[in-house]
């Protein structure tokens, strides 16, 4: 089946690597993969149109103009309310209702996102919407009504072949993500964004449910403290027990 | 390399007339001298309500207000800032891939090993649409207005000037002239492709015999009998990119009639002219100090035939072409040595915060700590220049070539002193090819040569602003036969001359455009400019036209016109941030003090008095050594 049509996922996250006056935001670079994977699937003709979502505040517009510069052919922003609680579930429950309005054949997102780590959305999508789930995704090749998917697992490489509609997450080897060209930066601008707003999707009249999680602290961790030599077992043991430890 | 305009520029200036009026001569002193003589006539004539309005100065530049005792504050105060809305989240968008691009792909120590730059980074810089910055979208560039430009030229500088200057010869000067003087057709012939790069330009003035005295180039260009085309014959030296160019602009001397004497002489015309043409061939890429990844080569010019229609501008035009590209670029030239002094000044924080000795980390010892603040001071005032005079440019300033030489000069100058400081703060470290600090002072060092000469630009700054205020001299002295046509014209320039030979302030003031916190600056700030114009005054007064040949003096007025017009760039951008409540803002007006208490102290050295002595012992020092090829005498032994 070519002219598929790929929803990605984007999520504007902290950029740790930048030393900023201010913190500095960027594509997760893990939906950026996915990203590439969605533009260069329609560049070999597997697929029709790469549409970028982003669940978020209107700041995140932001990220999805680089998804546009990227190569996506058109944006959606969900838009949520400031201050709005935006956890895998809520990604997850606005992504699949517009997945229920647009009908994509292919929906890819990033592995996890690097401010929470979380690793949940996809698969929480899947569940959702109850399509077959392709998660850690290292390779992707599409076969009709079919595509082949290899994962990356604890045991090494594994292969599944899923019915379309599906989910995949996109993994750190799946490819290198390009450069995005001035001009193209420039050319992103005429193309469609559209902001809808994420009530439509959550809760669909009825109040939203409550956050599941709360963030009770968040600090970095303590510097490292010296080391110490230890000459034998005997001696690491006493050392341990004398911290402690054991 | 570009040459430089000459001393023949400095003589060409005094008989060019600036925009506004007609053209001058720099008068005798004598009338001039009456005019602050003569107190009661003037005095009673001031009196009276003023009737003629006469244009003496039609110039908004600070830098020519300067010379004529003049405060105009209209392109440097408030800080301007030139960005749209739409184009400063443009900016914002660009900056992040392009930064990504440097710090990822392009590999300086490897462009400088090979001396080229490597064939994957080259292609990537085409692709992301480097060599068309400023080409108009419709013809495939990018559009940047000279902001935008200034703040992406600012991350190349900061890390590869090579690739720098590679793409500088290209749009900064290649083709900059299609871009100011190129008719529609020649555009749509050859911005498209020069836009992604496909075609590469180089600037072709600079000759074996004439680099700063550009007005003097051989090469010519026979225009053939029956009109339509030229035969090019010469050979350039010192062509940035000359190896690797499809597209030249060319400057060679051409005949021309002038129609009313039926005289004929030779002037500069401006040719674009394509390798294709036939007869176009280049040397083996020069092996120099710096920037060793940009292309230099010989450019020979061989019965190459040009048609008429790639004329540049008009015939005999060329000069004026050649300047006013060059005046064109300059400001990138400051806002990249702004960059580069980023970059630098971080390295040396690494490493000062890092190093311990006798028991501290260097950064807490004095001697460091002064070292850091300078470059510090030295990075915020070339910043400041760059982003004001691109600003003013954007705004539609046409009267900045002053100001852009002053950035010019100074942020060459500011980039080696700091990169030298901080290779000195790194010690042995800095001196290791490892630490990248010894390849960006290699760089550095050609800056203060190209594109006109420090030397020779800080002639011009002097003379520009001295043939502004002959013809006002000489406007007043006409204003004198008539009196009281005049009176307005009096009112001013006289009145302010007699106020500050009595040694009462001249009336101007500071105190609006400035913040309060900053006064006592700006303070300091008018009493260098009143010095300033009252140096100046003198000066033209004794030396008249004969001012041209006194090179030691020149060179002092201009340090201290770039150190004055530093201090109100500075003023002003500091005054903004402390208006607009930055973060930075109390950091700025520490820079801002630190800067004009100084900068302050130099303008009053230099200026009061003009050490003449030395100036001719210092020309009979350098008669003996050109006479002697060297050294003079022996080592104290005798032999």
């Amino acid at each position: 089946m070519a002219g598929l049509r790929v929803l990605v996922g984007v999520k504007r996250v902290i950029d740790y690597a930048v030393k900023t006056q201010g913190v500095k935001h960027s594509l997760n670079p893990f939906c950026e993969i996915a990203l590439e994977e969605g533009v260069r699937l329609r560049e070999r003709g597997a697929a029709a149109e790469v549409v970028a979502v982003s669940v978020g505040t209107r700041v995140c517009q932001e990220t999805l103009r680089t998804a546009l510069a990227l190569g996506a052919d058109r944006g959606v922003l969900v838009e949520v309310g400031e201050g709005a609680a935006v956890g895998p579930r809520e990604a997850a429950a606005a992504l699949a209702g517009l997945a229920g309005r647009l009908r994509p054949h292919l929906v890819l997102l990033g592995k996890q996102a690097i401010d929470d780590d979380c690793n949940q959305t996809g698969q929480l999508l899947a569940a959702m919407l109850d399509w077959p789930q392709g998660t850690f995704a290292s390779r992707v090749e599409p076969e009709g009504e079919w595509v082949r998917v290899q994962r990356e697992v604890d045991g090494g490489l594994e292969t599944l072949r899923l019915r379309l509609p599906a989910v995949l997450t996109a993994d750190l080897r799946l490819n290198e993500p390009r450069y995005a060209t001035l001009p193209n930066i420039m050319k992103a601008k005429k193309k469609p964004l559209e902001v809808v707003a994420a009530s439509e999707f959550l809760g669909g009249g009825s109040p939203p449910a409550p956050p599941r999680l709360r963030v009770l602290k968040l600090e970095e961790p303590p510097p490292r403290g010296g080391g110490q030599r230890v000459d034998d077992v005997p001696a690491l043991l006493e050392r341990l027990r004398a911290s402690g430890c054991i | 390399m570009r040459g430089a305009a000459g001393l023949g520029l400095g003589l060409r200036l005094l008989r060019w007339a600036p925009p506004g009026v007609g053209g001058a001569r720099l008068q005798s002193t004598h009338e001039a001298e009456a005019v602050l003589h003569k107190t009661g006539a003037v005095a009673a004539a001031a009196a009276a309500p003023p009737k003629a309005q006469p244009a003496l100065e039609e110039s908004k530049s600070f830098a020519v207000g300067m010379f004529l005792g003049r405060l105009n504050t209209e392109q440097v105060f408030p800080y301007p800032s030139a960005l749209s809305e739409e184009q400063e989240q443009t900016l914002q968008e660009l900056v992040g891939p392009v930064t990504r691009f440097f710090q990822e792909v392009n590999n300086p120590a490897r462009n400088d090993e090979l001396e080229r730059v490597e064939d994957a980074t080259m292609q990537g810089l085409k692709e992301m649409g480097a060599f068309g910055l400023q080409v108009p979208p419709e013809m495939g560039g990018l559009g940047l207005s000279n902001t935008q430009y200034a703040r992406l030229v600012e991350i190349v500088g900061q890390h590869d000037l090579g690739v720098g200057i590679t793409l500088g010869a290209h749009q900064s000067i290649g083709f900059k002239g299609l871009l100011l003087y190129g008719t529609p057709a020649q555009k749509k012939k050859y911005l498209p492709r020069l836009a992604t790069g496909e075609t590469v330009a180089a600037f072709c003035l600079t000759e074996p015999g004439s680099g700063s005295d550009a007005a003097s180039i051989r090469t010519r260009a026979q225009p053939s009998p029956c009109g339509t085309f030229y035969t090019l014959d010469g050979s350039k030296i010192w062509i940035s990119n000359g190896g690797l160019a499809e597209i030249f602009t060319v400057f060679a001397k051409t005949p021309l009639r002038d129609e009313g004497t039926g005289e004929t002489k030779e002037k500069i015309t401006a040719f674009i002219v394509e390798r294709g043409f036939g007869g176009v061939t280049h040397g083996a890429p020069e092996k120099k100090m710096g920037i060793r990844a940009s292309n230099t080569a010989e450019v020979h010019f061989e019965g190459v035939r040009v048609p008429a229609e790639n004329v540049l501008g008009v015939p005999g035009g060329g000069f004026k072409v050649a300047m006013n590209i060059l005046n064109n670029g300059r400001f990138g030239m400051a806002a990249a040595m702004a960059g580069t002094m980023r970059g630098v000044l971080a390295k040396a924080v690494e490493h000062a915060t890092n190093r311990t000795q006798f028991g501290d980390k260097i950064h807490n010892f004095g001697a460091i700590q002064e070292k850091l603040a300078r470059m510090a001071l030295l990075q915020y005032v070339t910043e400041s220049m760059a982003y004001m005079i691109s600003a003013n440019m954007d705004q539609g300033a046409t009267d900045f070539q002053i100001e852009a030489a002053i950035s010019k000069i100074f942020g060459s100058e500011a980039a080696w002193t700091v990169t030298d400081e901080c290779i000195q703060v790194m010690g042995g470290m800095g001196f290791m090819q490892e630490s990248g600090v010894e390849r960006v002072l290699r760089d550095l060092r050609i800056f203060r040569i190209f594109e006109g000469t420090n030397d020779i630009l800080r002639l011009f700054v002097a003379l520009n602003g001295f043939q502004t205020l002959g013809v006002q001299l000489r406007g007043l002295q006409k204003a004198l036969k008539n009196p009281l046509g005049n009176v307005g014209v009096l009112a001013g320039e006289v009145t302010r001359r007699l106020r500050r030979k009595a040694g009462l302030g001249s009336g101007l003031s500071l105190q609006d455009h400035v913040h309060p916190d900053l006064q006592e600056s700006a303070q300091k700030t008018l009493q260098c400019l009143e010095l300033f114009a009252e140096t100046a005054d003198a000066l033209l007064l004794k030396h008249g036209k004969k001012i041209v040949d006194e090179q030691f003096v020149l060179k002092r007025v201009a340090d201290s016109a770039i150190d004055i017009y530093a201090m109100v760039v500075v003023l002003s951008r500091a005054s903004r941030s402390l208006a607009m409540e930055q973060p930075t803002a109390q950091h700025e007006r520490l820079l801002c003090d630190t800067w004009c208490q100084e900068a302050h102290q130099r303008v009053l050295a230099t200026l009061r008095p003009l050490p003449t002595e030395s100036f001719r012992n210092l020309r009979g020092i350098a008669r003996a050594v050109v006479e002697s090829g060297g050294v003079v005498g022996p080592t104290p032994l005798g032999f």
